[in-house]
């Protein structure tokens, strides 16, 4: 008899639909689905996936209470072997709702998990708690990523022990396990020191852990004084896009002049984000960047006033480096111009 | 990015409806929004209803900015 295996997918790799889709709730499907059957092919018999759970990426970061509740009572259900979903790649809704409800079916129904994602994804934030497999930052590595998926996910099923996370492609997960080196210690610390001093790649048998928090500033004291800016990763641009800040892996952000404008109208912007259902804010750009309220606000003396200029980019799929660049650059020139505080928007 | 503009010395708030990733980012000041493709408005109401709310939320950011906070906070509607 072969394990029994469910697997959660979003809506995208269902085939359902794209960012229009993204809203649609959990409904269960028979066999695998889309990329369910790399795994399936990959298991040759030994296991296979029994269900497929498919949900829209937007409703569970939205929904997330009904959503798990809804597809944990599916998998108590089905008692599988094992639930095993994505993989996300960069995909940051899905990543999350990968992480999340692995998270919940091994905590409340205590079914062994496993989940694959793009190591800057949201949702890896969860690595300690759910055992996730790192991979490509898109879609074309799925490939790769299926193999290592499928192989760690029998060992599991079998109750094998793991091997360490670069031996078995998981993210580190901060567990540490005791074993003998081959050589001792003082030669690997020698060795490494070397490779150093030469300029040759070595890796570290303790690396440091990175707290990157930045403390928070000083609160306003009278807001009828202050120069408030505002800034987005929801892609808010002039109608045309006129820097071609790409849709998804933007490489710059935009910097765009609005001091005589009291409301962004749909003919003169739009959003040039790919990672959500654009209808509404090309609609009115204001949902996502509320200009108009500002505005509103500066007239009547609350704020003393809206910055000159907004800056924004297309947050989706960007890499953790290029936003830091971004708001690094553009923060100078806020604090140059004598701005108080920001107000970022994100989709 | 809200990190960067926090690190250059202005204080900023995040309004976004995914709360726990604003927390993942490291944002101080979090002000939960309606819904991921509009944060700000809600197509199901009337524009003026939808004006409101927005209304709402923007006075809520500006709270936050003018209210002092030790840790990362949260500022529910």
């Amino acid at each position: 008899m072969s394990y029994r295996v469910l697997h959660y997918i979003n809506q995208f790799f269902a085939q359902i639909g794209g960012e229009e889709m993204a809203h649609v709730p959990p409904e269960l499907r028979e066999g695998f689905v889309g990329p369910g059957m790399a795994l399936h092919t990959a298991w040759n018999g030994e296991a296979e996936i029994v269900k497929t759970v498919v949900c829209g990426d937007s409703y569970f970061a939205e929904h997330e209470k009904e959503a798990k509740a809804q597809i944990l009572e599916w998998v108590k259900a089905e008692k599988p072997d094992l639930f095993i979903a994505g993989p996300a790649f960069n995909a940051g809704r899905y990543g999350y709702a990968c992480a999340n409800i692995c998270q919940a079916v091994q905590e409340e129904l205590g079914i062994p998990v496993l989940t694959g994602m793009y190591e800057e994804n949201p949702g890896a934030d969860l690595r300690t708690r759910v055992l996730m497999v790192s991979t490509a930052n898109s879609a074309a590595g799925m490939r790769k990523a299926a193999p290592v998926m499928a192989k760690l996910a029998l060992k599991l099923m079998r109750g094998e022990a793991l091997g360490a996370s670069c031996e078995d492609g998981y993210m580190n997960n901060g567990v540490r396990v005791n074993f003998f080196e081959k050589e001792r210690g003082a030669k690997r610390a020698v060795d490494m020191l070397v490779n150093k001093l030469n300029g040759k790649p070595f890796t570290t048998e303790y690396p440091m852990p990175s707290f990157d928090r930045v403390p928070p500033n000083k609160a306003i004291q009278d807001l009828s004084k202050a120069t408030i800016a505002l800034c987005t990763s929801g892609g808010i641009v002039p109608k045309g896009n006129p820097d071609h800040i790409e849709s998804s892996s933007a490489s710059h952000y935009g910097e765009y002049h609005i001091a005589e404008i009291d409301h962004l109208t749909s003919d003169k912007y739009e959003t040039a984000h790919g990672g959500y259902d654009p209808v509404y804010a090309n609609q009115d750009p204001n949902r996502v960047l509320p200009v108009d309220v500002m505005r509103e606000f500066e007239k009547a003396g609350k704020i003393g006033k809206l910055h000159d200029f907004f800056y924004t980019t297309v947050g989706n799929g960007t890499a953790v480096a290029s936003a830091k660049g971004f708001a690094a650059d553009y923060a100078k020139k806020l604090v140059a111009a004598g701005v108080d505080a920001v107000i970022m928007t994100s989709t | 990015m809200v990190k960067e503009i926090e690190r250059a010395g202005i204080p900023v708030v995040h309004m976004c409806t995914v709360t726990p990733i604003s927390m993942t980012v490291g944002a101080n000041r979090i002000v939960p929004t309606i819904a991921i493709p509009h944060p700000l408005g809600n197509p199901a109401l009337s524009p003026e209803e939808e004006k409101t709310i927005r209304r709402k939320l923007v006075s809520r950011a500006l709270e936050a900015l003018s209210t002092e906070v030790e840790d990362q906070t949260i500022f529910e509607a």
